[in-house]
């Protein structure tokens, strides 16, 4: 598949792995920098990848608005819709195409002197009522994550991790259940997906949730009726869902709500000790990434020359790239770790 | 197997000791037999399945994964059962239905060290993840899901509305699983036989003393020895030793096997032998030395003679055939007393009773007990039956007062339940030498009570305004806070960078009042070891 230009430096060297992103060289460009660069294109809005006080900040409309509303800046925006190609200079293509994972989630096709380059950003491969769904692409070198990059993951249907939610809520109607789910992607996934099963009820939210579930309406995510815990009594929330940033399962925020039962929607859940550290009693296996089938699929299916994997457990989906006798390196990229996906 | 292994699930995420009793009540009561009797044996670690171990479930895992995956998922996980039950390839084409509890056990019973490489995985292969989870769990023992003997009693008792004493007491004579048990508790059939066999009875126990003053014409004086306590049972021609819990603790004290050789059932203190408790006529060591015996599986000739255990006796509930339970204190200690010749002298003796004239002599008897490191004074209605359980004004406990030391509030760290946004557990530390000459503080002990709902509230905002640093749960405090702690007894301990341990830590007054700098030097409490 590999096919180099004579002119040009063979063996990807335009695009470098360095330890704060990835460097596209021709075209003084950063994928995800962790620290102010002039020039960014960044694959979606989490906080470990998308980062202010760069100069210009190439992304989607929708990684835009969340990137304005995180850090309240939008100098030097260049919206880039999905499909559509951007010319970076030096002879580099940038292309954005749905990775699945949040709203605006990206996986960037780059091109460069005939060799083809996509970096899936986060991504997944289930159905997503909040975003288009991953769109497998042909390339030379497929950059992925691999944050459930271990045989243990394997994330259950949706349908079923919603049923043991709404099954919580009718079993104790006196209580409410408290679910933690990150502030960005999940928990308006969430919700979408409660509606999906018939769950009309309100959801009551957390004052840090509100914005950004408002700019998922703006883009045309419907979430039906959302309340804000600030305004109601504990009364009020007696057989509701409330949901809140992982980080106030157990802060003092709790405790104005009634018998909380304490869930939480996270991959890591799939691991009993994982959701024991956090107090959990109802772990609710929901992941924004690719499981370790996903992401075995998505490397067959893409089927790149070459795989370079990083942020997770490379090793184990290195291992798998040798058994099948695939190249694949790790990339030692720094401040990437999603603990609360 | 379904509904076991979502009981074992619940049970992994459950932290609320109440709800863990609904939980396991109500399997109890909707589970049909056998299965909740074989249920109740797994999880009370009463199963075991000799062809399976832990290598078997790591060398089925071998046939089917690759190792390094292997490897790495385990150590990601942390446990084998689990890491086991998510990576076991889903079978091909249909299987049968999942199998019950007790078509699992039966299977599991006849499988040898040859078979159980081919029948265990068709086991496997009919559940799902949660359920290959409790099956690996109940066929390599030690579920660890923090359900101890004493809850699982508690929750049957709460399941068919029967006294849990009741449930200790027919339990143990019975195999699972236990048909007899449940046809007594759900459908009022006649309990079940106990036989010629060493059951354990429960323990009669006692009430704190207080404030309240008792008049020794009604009531008689006992040391309350620093040691454990135990039951001796000896029927069919065997002898087991029982600890407060019901747990058979005979295999790591053998010694005592063949000290009782009549039918009998007597309770006791277990000590070792030693000059710390009561001076040399006393002859026994502290508590510490008892801890080098305890939880032991198998016992060096060495260790029977550098810390050989007796059985210090209080009270006796049957002998030969004739129960003494309904007999008042009076009686029995006549009986005991009368019963001490019978016995071998290097492995029991008496209880002595304290003589006092009057309840302020008996205070001070009670007051120089600091020096014998003795926990205090019993106190036992000289009319009193032996009743299972605390029944008010029979027996009471009469601690001597706690030790007092001034700790320096290191870590705290969140706690569980209703304490769960909490950072209630506390881990204070003692100046390791003059802290104005730059000593530091050494971490003397953990402490989680002690103090009221509104002081915990109170801590809680204090740590969470001088954090230093977090880890996980934990925060360090910039270690301004002063505790009074209250503890019972200090002893060495090699486990601890402080070098010693308390007993029964609790936080006595909060102190913020009293500047860092001016609490305890770790020599104060090093002179309190008596070991």
């Amino acid at each position: 598949m590999a096919r180099h230009s004579s002119a040009m430096p063979a063996d990807f060297s335009w695009i470098r792995a360095e330890p704060h992103g990835i460097h596209i060289a021709p075209a003084g460009c950063w994928i995800d920098p962790s620290r102010p660069v002039p020039r960014a294109l960044v694959t979606h809005g989490h906080g470990d990848h998308a980062r202010g006080g760069h100069g210009e900040t190439i992304a989607t409309p929708a990684t835009l608005a969340i990137m304005e509303l995180r850090y309240a800046t939008r100098d030097g925006a260049t919206p880039v819709e999905y499909g559509e190609t951007v010319r970076l200079g030096g002879e580099v293509d940038a292309t954005f195409i749905p990775a699945g994972h949040v709203l605006g989630s990206a996986q960037i096709l780059l091109e460069h002197a005939g060799e083809r380059v996509i970096v899936t950003g986060d991504y997944k491969r289930r159905a997503d009522p909040t975003c288009p769904p991953f769109e497998v692409t042909a390339c030379d070198v497929l950059v992925t994550e691999a944050t459930f990059g271990l045989p243990v993951f394997c994330h259950p249907p949706v349908e079923q991790e919603i049923g043991k939610l709404t099954k919580a809520l009718r079993d104790h109607p006196d209580r409410c259940v408290l679910v933690g789910a990150y502030a960005l992607g999940k928990a308006q996934r969430l919700i979408a997906e409660l509606r999906a099963a018939g769950h009309h009820a309100p959801i009551y939210l957390h004052g840090a949730m509100e914005r950004m579930c408002q700019l998922y309406e703006d883009f045309g995510v419907g979430l039906g009726e959302l309340r804000l815990v600030a305004d109601h009594s504990k009364d009020d929330l007696r057989g509701a869902i409330v949901v809140c940033p992982p980080g106030a399962l157990n802060d003092r925020w709790s405790r104005r709500l009634p018998e909380p039962i304490t869930a939480m929607a996270s991959g890591w859940m799939r691991v009993r000790q994982r959701a024991r550290q956090r107090n959990v009693e109802l772990p609710l296996v929901v992941s924004d990434h690719a499981d370790w089938g996903e992401l075995t699929r998505t490397i067959e299916e893409v089927n790149p020359a070459e795989t370079w994997i990083t942020h997770g457990r490379e090793e184990a989906l290195l291992r798998w790239c040798q058994l099948h006798q695939r190249r694949a390196r790790a990339l030692a990229l720094v401040g990437y770790e999603d603990e609360d996906d | 197997m379904e509904e076991f292994a979502a009981l074992v699930d619940a049970l992994v995420y459950t932290r609320s000791r109440n709800e863990k009793l609904r939980l396991i009540a109500e399997y109890l009561r909707e589970t049909p037999d056998p299965d909740r009797g074989w249920a109740l044996a797994a999880l009370t670690d009463c199963l075991s399945f000799a062809a399976v171990k832990g290598s078997t479930i790591r060398n089925l895992m071998m046939e089917r994964v690759d190792p390094v995956l292997w490897v790495l998922s385990r150590d990601f996980v942390g446990d084998t059962a689990e890491t086991a039950s998510l990576l076991w390839p889903e079978p091909e084409g249909d299987v049968s239905a999942p199998p019950s509890v007790t078509e699992a056990v039966d299977s599991l019973g006849r499988m040898t060290r040859v078979s159980v490489m081919s029948e265990l995985p068709r086991l496997l292969d009919r559940l799902d993840a949660n359920g290959r989870f409790a099956l690996i769990k109940l066929a390599t023992g030690g579920m660890r899901i923090g359900v101890s003997a004493r809850l699982a009693k508690t929750a049957f008792g709460q399941a068919f509305e029967v006294a849990v004493e009741d449930v200790e007491e027919y339990w143990h004579g019975l195999q699972p699983p236990y048909e007899a048990l449940f046809a007594w508790a759900a459908e009022g059939a006649a309990p079940p036989d106990s036989g010629d066999v060493p059951l354990f009875r429960p323990f009669m126990l006692a009430h704190p003393l207080e404030d309240a003053v008792v008049d020794l014409a009604d009531y008689v004086a006992e040391w309350k020895w620093d040691g454990i306590r135990v039951q001796i049972v000896h029927a069919g021609g065997e002898t087991r030793l029982y600890s407060r819990t019901g747990d058979d603790i005979s295999g790591s004290f053998p010694e005592m096997a063949g000290a009782l050789t009549f039918p009998a059932v007597l309770d006791g203190e277990l000590l070792v032998r030693g000059s710390h408790q009561g001076g040399e006529t006393g002859g026994a060591a502290s508590f510490n030395a008892l801890q080098q015996r305890l939880g032991r599986k198998t016992v060096s000739a060495r260790m029977l003679v550098d810390y050989p255990a007796f059985v210090r006796l209080y009270d006796v509930l049957i002998i030969e055939g004739e129960d003494l339970r309904e007999r008042p204190w009076n009686e029995r200690r006549a009986r005991l007393e009368a019963l001490i010749p019978r016995l071998p002298p290097e492995r029991f003796d008496l209880s002595a009773v304290v003589e006092a004239e009057h309840f302020e002599h008996l205070a001070e008897i009670r007051a120089s007990a600091r020096d014998d490191a003795i926990e205090g004074l019993m106190l036992k209605r000289r009319d009193s039956p032996y009743v299972a359980g605390r029944k008010t004004g029979l027996w009471y406990k009469w601690k001597r007062d706690p030790l007092l030391v001034d700790c320096v509030l290191m870590y705290a760290q969140r706690g569980n339940g209703k304490r769960s946004s909490f950072y209630s557990d506390y881990t204070f530390g003692c100046w390791d030498g003059d802290p104005a000459a730059g000593a530091e503080l050494l971490p003397v002990g953990k402490a989680y009570f002690g103090f009221t709902d509104e002081e915990l509230k109170q801590i809680d905002r204090y740590v969470r305004n001088h954090t230093v640093n977090r880890f996980g749960p934990v925060r360090e405090t910039d270690r301004s806070l002063v505790f009074e702690v209250a503890f019972d007894s200090v002893h060495a301990s090699k486990r601890h960078k402080s070098g010693l341990a308390m007993r029964f830590p609790r936080i006595s007054r909060i102190r913020w009042d009293k500047p860092a700098e001016e609490a305890d030097h770790i020599e104060a409490l090093r002179a309190l070891i008596r070991d």
